[in-house]
């Protein structure tokens, strides 16, 4: 049982909850948190309650914004007919890590699924579809997940959209793995894949 | 503890916690079976546990009636083939969503277990798939209970002219027994009883019978209509590949 307020206890009960914590890493992190008041409990809540008033969902392309429109989407210079099909957020800032792609995004929120009673109405897949046509796109890149439900997705999106070119990521040998740990289907998608040298 | 070691196909994963998932295997022995795999979503064992993947099991528990922990261990993947080819993807989803929902649960099917590991084996194979879905889901109805009679006319008791299948006791139907009822029955085209050429129409056909007792027989008494878009996009993909 913590010594103190109610209010410590609630703060330890919510932060129990985020990723990776439980309850006596939320009381750590908490304990923490007090002991460094002037240099992060202060500025920590600050940051969370502007970012509670900020920030939301795009309206464009679902990713995170600090307003209706995210940054990306009102860059003119992303405006290159590109558009990359992500599954989540993570994955987009997981793309724009890499600096390789251009162009602009749109993050589904998720991926079909009939078990979990997923359809394309639950996700974003609509306006997928009304921003291709609104926004001249020429390529639709489906970055989705190496996985039945992604590909299920993928195929889904690929169906319904008519008069631009469609393409997937590859797959394959991650850069720096080796064969012996791979699983047997990622070689066989390598090979399939193989180009040459 | 309890524990017993078994082989079967990943009919569905859900993750459990930060790391673990939640997966369901149709065992050989064990029938549908859940537990928990502990680290079941980490980079490592998650490419083992996609739909249809063929794997190994040891399951654990303290006490019989507990979820119960699997250890897996991968014997092949199917994921690649099936991601490969649109009809395969919608077949898989099919397959492992229908087995998902209708099997009862710890009870052994091992004549449809051997049927269903030998329709995954043939994911890819756009020629024949469609033909052997369809022997499936017969062998599906059948071993749940809703097989249909289709040796001889249920009215008549001839087996010549069968034309019909009657949607109330899944037996066939002479189309001369028929008579004006005609339009209340569900076709029998000659693929559903091994006869004539499979081609795509007729399979669709006969798929469309099969279907009335899937969604009318085992779905709608589970109340398990959410996997119906799954074998509906199976359709689709079969009709495409014409």
């Amino acid at each position: 049982m913590v010594d103190g307020t109610d209010d410590l206890t609630d703060l330890i009960a919510l932060m129990a909850k985020l990723p990776g914590l439980g309850p006596r890493s939320a009381r750590r992190a908490v304990l923490h948190l007090i002991k460094k008041r002037g240099q992060l409990l202060v500025p920590l809540a600050d940051a969370m309650q502007r970012v509670g008033a900020n920030v939301r969902e795009c309206l464009n392309c679902g990713n995170i914004a600090a307003g209706d429109i995210c940054n990306i989407c009102n860059d003119d210079r992303r405006a290159n007919g590109e558009i990359c099909v992500v599954e989540d957020v993570a994955d987009l800032w997981a793309m724009e890590r890499s600096q390789q792609f251009k162009g602009r995004y749109h993050v589904l929120g998720g991926t079909l699924s009939a078990l979990d009673a997923v359809g394309p109405e639950d996700l974003r897949i609509p306006r997928l579809l009304d921003r291709v046509t609104s926004e001249n796109v020429t390529e639709v890149i489906l970055a989705l997940g190496a996985t039945i439900d992604g590909h299920t997705t993928a195929h889904y999106i690929a169906d319904q959209l008519t008069g631009v070119t469609v393409t997937s990521l590859a797959q394959g040998v991650p850069v720096g793995g080796e064969l012996d740990y791979l699983d047997d289907g990622t070689i066989t998608a390598a090979l399939r894949a193989r180009r040459a040298l | 503890m309890i524990s017993w070691q078994d082989e079967g196909a990943v009919l569905r994963v859900r993750p459990h916690g930060e790391t673990s998932a939640i997966v369901e295997v149709f065992t050989i022995e064990h029938g549908r079976h859940v537990g928990v795999v502990r680290g079941g979503i980490s980079r490592k064992i998650a490419p083992s546990l996609q739909p249809g993947a063929q794997i190994a099991v040891t399951w654990k528990a303290r006490l019989d009636d507990h979820l119960g922990s699997f250890t897996v261990e991968p014997l092949r993947s199917r994921a690649v083939n099936a991601m490969s080819d649109r009809l395969a993807l919608a077949g898989l989803n099919a397959v492992c969503g229908l087995l998902a929902v209708v099997l009862p649960e710890r009870e052994a099917h091992g004549a449809l277990y051997a049927q269903t590991v030998q329709l995954l084996d043939l994911l890819g194979q756009t020629e024949v798939w469609p033909l052997a879905y369809l022997r499936w889901e017969q062998a599906l109805l059948e071993d749940l209970g809703f097989g249909m009679d289709l040796s001889a006319c249920a009215v008549r008791g001839v087996n010549e002219d069968l034309a019909f299948v009657s949607p109330r006791s899944g037996r066939a139907v002479s189309r001369e027994a028929a008579g004006e009822w005609a339009d209340r029955l569900l076709l029998l085209p000659p693929v559903l009883a091994g006869k004539g050429d499979a081609t795509t129409p007729e399979i669709i056909k006969a798929l469309a019978t099969t279907g009335y007792f899937v969604e009318h027989r085992l779905i709608r008494s589970l109340d398990a209509g959410r996997v119906l878009p799954a074998r509906n996009r199976l359709l689709d993909a079969i009709q495409r590949s014409e």
